[in-house]
């Protein structure tokens, strides 16, 4: 009984956590793309004439996307049209429950996992989670009988495809210098040191695979330089036939598989919750200093120290969406096919070897 | 493959310039939000209805009718702007004027905003200097047509 309660609070806390960072993503986004455009950004939004920096703008986006209208177009399969947002949403939101927040937290005579769902192929299920959701893309330009939105969705499931290759193959080398699909045995590992002073990050140890999941990661969130699926404002994308709040469920989709990707990133190259030097009982350095800190505050150091990562790398990857043109389509496919895939293989490759030299 | 590389050293160096552009904005952001005044600001906005930029001079605004000493319009119906228009939203109807200086003025003069270009033509080929287009008025949206047509009470008032 006590556990199931602690597994439905575990969930409720992820996900406001997750919404909420969707949600003030989008503020972000304005915010920081006008800043880097030397503007000042959305910040109109007032609630009884105040304004905060423009905080309230996402509840008034929400606001208008609930009040416009369900649209259908004639002649489109309704129920695939309504299945495909809450598809593309739900694959994507389901991928938190693998993220681990932190380490084991001992309440009460209790070990709770700071982690939902603490499976040993925690990172096959994430990759299986987000190519699942290329099915809300193909269903959406599918289902919504135009030709133009069709192929929207085809050129997304192209790219989808094709950069799900290199994604995976990129994470064969970490798989094998960290031995385990566990995500959590995988932070454990990134614990500790390497020749003794430099902490055991992915980035340290696969630099190449890191460069290639960015670049495919990138791909996957269909955001501008790869954002040929969604073309807003040119080629016509999957999901040109939805409006209000479908069409803000693949908005919100996008800003969460960037979280989902900065978590990723962070687990995997980055060291997790891992804060260099940060033991179980306190900071232990290299050079022979020692600092020790009471358990609970190693827990929310570690904690802060996964949402400082993640807030990064959201940071960095709005960066790159304001920073680049899009790609034209043979150069998206060239880049997969011809850069990155024959990259990743060579870093299979040469991990290997040296795995088997080092042995 | 060098000029892949080259690629990649371009695709570094556009994400650098962006990156500088935040962090200065946001360093003069940061000094504006502890108090500290300084000649840059962080972003070049003006925010509209609360600040307005300085109208240059020679801006061609709304247009206004000059009188003269005894508050009669100064325009004596020469046509001359209406001919010139070239948008034709001048309307003017001339009448006989009682002193022999003038000869004629015009009854009806009347600007339809909704058409006009703001091309400036009618002050320059006005030969009594009688139009201008100087007030600085530049909000004249209105939510009528009606509204938009400007007779001799408006212009002169």
């Amino acid at each position: 009984m006590i556990d199931v309660l602690i597994i439905l609070i575990k969930i409720i806390l992820a996900l406001v956590w997750f919404l909420t960072l969707t949600l003030y993503l989008t503020w972000v986004e304005r915010k920081e793309s006008a800043v880097i455009q030397d503007r000042i950004g959305a910040n109109r939004a007032s609630i009884l004439g105040l304004r905060v920096l423009g905080l309230f703008q996402p509840f008034a986006d929400a606001i208008k996307m609930i009040f416009k209208e369900d649209f259908v177009p004639a002649f489109a399969n309704k129920f695939l049209h309504t299945l495909a947002p809450f598809l593309s949403f739900f694959f994507v939101a389901i991928t938190i429950s693998a993220m681990p927040f932190g380490d084991t937290v001992r309440l009460a005579g209790r070990d709770i996992s700071l982690q939902i769902f603490d499976a040993n192929v925690a990172l096959l299920f994430v990759l299986a989670m987000l190519s699942l959701a290329i099915y809300g893309i193909v269903l959406s330009g599918w289902s919504s009988r135009n030709r133009y939105t069709l192929l929207g969705g085809m050129r997304g499931a192209a790219q989808l495809i094709s950069y799900e290759v290199a994604l995976g193959l990129s994470l064969v080398g970490v798989i094998l210098v960290f031995p385990s699909l566990r995500l959590q045995d995988i932070v454990y590992e990134q614990g500790k040191l390497l020749f003794g002073w430099l902490p055991k990050w992915g980035i340290f140890l696969q630099p190449l695979a890191f460069l290639i999941f960015l670049f495919a990661a990138l791909a996957e969130t269909k955001r501008v330089p790869f954002d040929l699926p969604e073309g807003e404002s040119e080629i016509i994308g999957f999901f040109t036939e939805y409006g209000g709040l479908k069409w803000g469920m693949f908005m919100m989709t996008d800003f969460m598989e960037i979280i989902i990707i900065s978590c990723l990133l962070t687990t995997l190259f980055f060291g997790g919750w891992q804060v260099p030097w940060l033991g179980a009982d306190g900071f232990h350095f290299p050079w022979g200093w020692d600092w020790l800190l009471p358990r609970w505050l190693v827990i929310i150091l570690q904690v802060a120290a996964f949402n400082f990562k993640v807030f990064f790398f959201c940071w960095f990857q709005v960066l790159v969406r304001w920073t680049y043109p899009r790609f034209r389509y043979d150069q998206v496919m060239d880049f997969g096919w011809k850069l990155l895939i024959p990259l990743s293989l060579f870093n299979i490759m040469a991990t290997g070897l040296v795995m088997s030299v080092i042995r | 493959m060098i000029k892949l590389l080259g690629y990649f050293f371009e695709i570094i160096r556009g994400s650098w310039i962006t990156c500088r552009h935040f962090v200065v904005n946001m360093w003069f952001y940061t000094l504006k939000v502890l108090g500290i005044r300084t000649k840059r600001k962080g972003a070049v906005t003006i925010q509209y209805p609360e600040e307005k930029k300085e109208i240059a001079p020679r801006h061609r605004s709304l247009h206004r009718m000059m009188t003269r000493e005894d508050g009669r319009p100064r325009c004596v119906a020469c046509l001359l702007c209406m001919t010139v228009c070239p948008s034709e939203c001048i309307y003017i109807e001339a009448a006989e004027d009682l002193d022999p200086e003038v000869q004629k003025y015009p009854r009806k003069f009347i600007i339809d905003l909704s058409r006009c270009c703001f091309c400036g033509f009618c002050v320059e080929a006005c030969p009594e200097d009688a139009i201008r287009m100087d007030t600085g008025k530049i909000e004249v949206a209105a939510y009528s047509r009606e509204d938009l047509i400007y007779d001799l009470d408006r212009l002169c008032g």
